[in-house]
């Protein structure tokens, strides 16, 4: 008898080709609908919904139809004197938010919106002793904390700012039995987690410290017959977390251990026809987050109606290009 | 969206801050939305209340009870704002409240949004002020309860077994989730952990666990979790030699498991046997690719291109060059 697999299963009228302009629409009018009380609700990420939006929009070529003035303007005002960014006005700073915030004004290169001495001032403040980083001052730690601040820093083009060995050695010490990472050492492997550690360690050129073979076996794992990819064993398939095993897949140079026509199947089939947008999974509400991923992933994948997306960063491959970064890819 | 008084809890007698004669004196400051403005009729009339005058007591920054039972209500409408928690931790302070009173009231919060970091992190927070983590091995195993794979609490759960060195009776716990269900990965990864942190893999307790994941792999042969555990405490060591590994394997091939784990398991104890140099590396070399080519062709297709790359990897590696 064959074993139950949590998984999904895909209609024959769900949608297979993708609806870039419908997207397009979505996005641009996201958060002007009289009922979206959704978007009130979210303020407490406010600044990582733009950076979420305005990327979406860049690699599906329609940034220009985004309010830059108002955009940088609004970041500006985010960022506190201490140097972080919180997620909206008035907010207390975060790491997550500053990494959204420097997302943002690198996509628009306009980096001077931001005061970039403060940020790095800020970061470097927020690694500890064993080397991992901290969110905010209130002092959680979690790998992916060190992607933020590296990620950061690289795009700010100041990774000397802080103990790289060390940030290395904390995210390191969090890689598991399995060849995976969790957010501490000894914690569970999630394939978000296994994104951010890989993710730094590429961008810091350090990916040998990695065995690959166990790590891209684990990661193949998460394919579903239903052709998405879930987080961990035993999860449902999820479209935000196909692109963090995808990418990570993809850094450690194994995209090609799945079925990607199987994924690109997945990921189209939870567009909205109707909305625009991707969900998480077929048939349920779309939101801009897995919007991106959705984009994002299909990108990866070799979808050429929208722009080559870097794996390490979620930003257009020639904005990453344009600051002449580098990161390593096995 | 539904209707954002579905789940908040309030009743019906609910009083607008606006109205109420004790916050008269505070003059609410709106939302302010950056870019994409949402049109102000978006919002929940309590939920802008609410939240005009907790932008108010923030900015005044106003350590008062009226202030922490305003947050008690902006933390009830979303329980995803940070800064809400955070000016709460600070007014908890400021007020030297109760912290067991704020543990049980966190309890609750938790048990609504089980999911949500926040709520997780200010308990943790209120735990380590408290410097008592009493109730924490039973609190995570209630939500666990409900919900095996909850991130959160295992993270917390952890934390407090670290910080507090309860690790004690962990292993009882963990060979428990294992009992009720042997694909509960977080469960396998716990018992790492404690392990690790307790005995380590000394070479008794590296046989009772091999064992004990035998044991529990023949009951359940397609239990990815309980294959990568015995994969992970036997890293250091040669598969093909360690006792029993080979027979186990051997037996539950020929009793017709075919599940990838247990293919990919052989695999690499070929490649063991390979690796320490065997007299029929010819006959073991190609059973390993057997295997690979009944993974890729039958068995586990949706990978076929991993089992490919393996297969090309032991060719390149070990067939003899001197063989045409
Ligand atoms: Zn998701």
């Amino acid at each position: 008898m064959a074993l139950p697999v949590k998984d999904v299963t895909i209609s024959e009228s769900a949608p297979s080709e993708l609806l870039l302009q419908k997207h397009i629409s979505y996005i641009s009018a996201y958060g002007t609908k009289k009922d979206d009380y959704e978007y009130c609700m979210t303020e407490y990420l406010r600044l990582s919904g733009i950076y979420w939006g305005l990327t979406v929009m860049d690699l599906m070529h329609s940034l220009e139809l985004m309010d830059r003035q108002e955009v940088l303007q609004f970041v500006r005002e985010c960022q506190h004197e201490c140097g972080g960014v919180g997620a909206s006005i008035g907010h207390d700073p975060h790491l997550l938010y500053t990494l959204s915030a420097v997302q943002v004004v690198t996509l628009y290169d306009a980096v001077d919106t931001l005061d970039v001495d403060a940020v790095v001032k800020y970061i470097v403040g927020l690694q500890t002793d064993e080397g991992g980083f901290m969110g905010d001052k209130w002092g959680e730690v979690d790998t992916r904390f060190s992607f933020c601040a590296i990620t950061c820093l690289a795009l700010l083009g100041r990774l000397d700012a802080v103990n790289v060995d060390k940030a290395v050695e904390f995210v390191l010490s969090c890689m598991n039995f399995d060849g995976g990472f969790g957010c501490r050492p000894c914690s569970e492997s999630h394939s978000g987690q296994i994104y951010c550690c890989v993710g730094m360690l590429a961008i810091v050129g350090r990916l040998h410290h990695i065995d690959a073979d166990q790590l891209g076996w684990w990661l193949c794992e998460r394919q579903l017959p239903s052709g998405g990819l879930n987080g961990r064993p035993e999860k449902l398939p999820d479209v935000c977390y196909s692109w963090w095993v995808l990418s990570s897949l993809s850094i450690i140079g194994r995209l090609h251990w799945i079925d990607k026509e199987k994924l690109v199947r997945f990921i189209l089939a939870t567009q909205d026809e109707e909305t625009g947008g991707f969900a998480d999974r077929p048939g349920d509400m779309v939101d801009p987050f897995h919007t991106l991923f959705g984009i994002a992933g299909l990108s990866l994948l070799g979808n050429t109606a929208v722009k080559p997306v870097n794996p390490v960063f979620c930003m257009p491959e020639e904005t990453i290009r344009r600051l002449g970064l580098k990161p390593q890819m096995l | 969206m539904a209707d954002s008084d579905s789940d908040d809890g309030c009743s019906d007698d609910w009083v607008f801050y606006r109205d109420k004669q004790e916050w008269a004196d505070v003059v609410p400051i709106p939302q302010d939305d950056g870019p994409f403005p949402v049109v102000q009729i978006a919002y929940s009339d309590k939920f802008r209340d609410v939240y005009d005058y907790f932008r108010a007591i923030l900015q005044a920054d106003e350590h008062s009870e009226r202030a922490l039972d305003l947050t008690t209500d902006a933390a009830q409408l979303n329980a995803a704002n940070y800064t809400v928690w955070q000016f709460r931790r600070v007014l908890l302070k400021e007020l030297k409240k109760d912290l067991r009173d704020e543990l049980s009231y966190i309890t609750g919060m938790i048990w609504s949004h089980p999911k949500n970091y926040q709520v997780w992190h200010h308990r943790r927070v209120i735990v380590e002020w408290l410097g008592d983590a009493d109730k924490e091995l039973q609190f995570t195993a209630d939500i666990l309860q409900s919900d095996a794979k909850n991130y959160h609490a295992w993270q917390h759960r952890q934390w407090a077994i670290r910080h507090f060195g309860l690790w004690e009776r962990e292993i009882e716990y963990v060979n428990q989730l294992i009992g009720e269900d042997l694909r509960n990965n977080s469960a396998w990864n716990q018992r790492y952990f404690v392990i690790t942190n307790t005995t380590g893999y000394t070479e008794n307790v590296l046989s009772t666990e091999v064992s004990y994941t035998k044991d529990l792999i023949s009951r359940a042969p397609n239990n990815e979790s309980g294959w990568n555990y015995l994969r992970g405490i036997l890293q250091e060591r040669d598969l093909s030699t360690y006792p029993g590994i080979v027979a186990f394997c051997t037996k539950l091939y020929e009793g017709n498991i075919r599940s990838p784990f247990l293919l990919g398991f052989m695999i690499d104890y070929h490649e063991d046997m390979l690796e320490h140099g065997c007299e029929d590396d010819e006959d073991v070399l190609n059973s390993a690719l057997d295997l690979c080519d009944s993974l890729a062709k039958d068995l586990d297709t949706i990978r076929k291109e991993y089992w490919n790359y393996v297969a090309r990897s032991l060719t390149d590696k070990y067939r003899k060059k001197d063989v045409s």
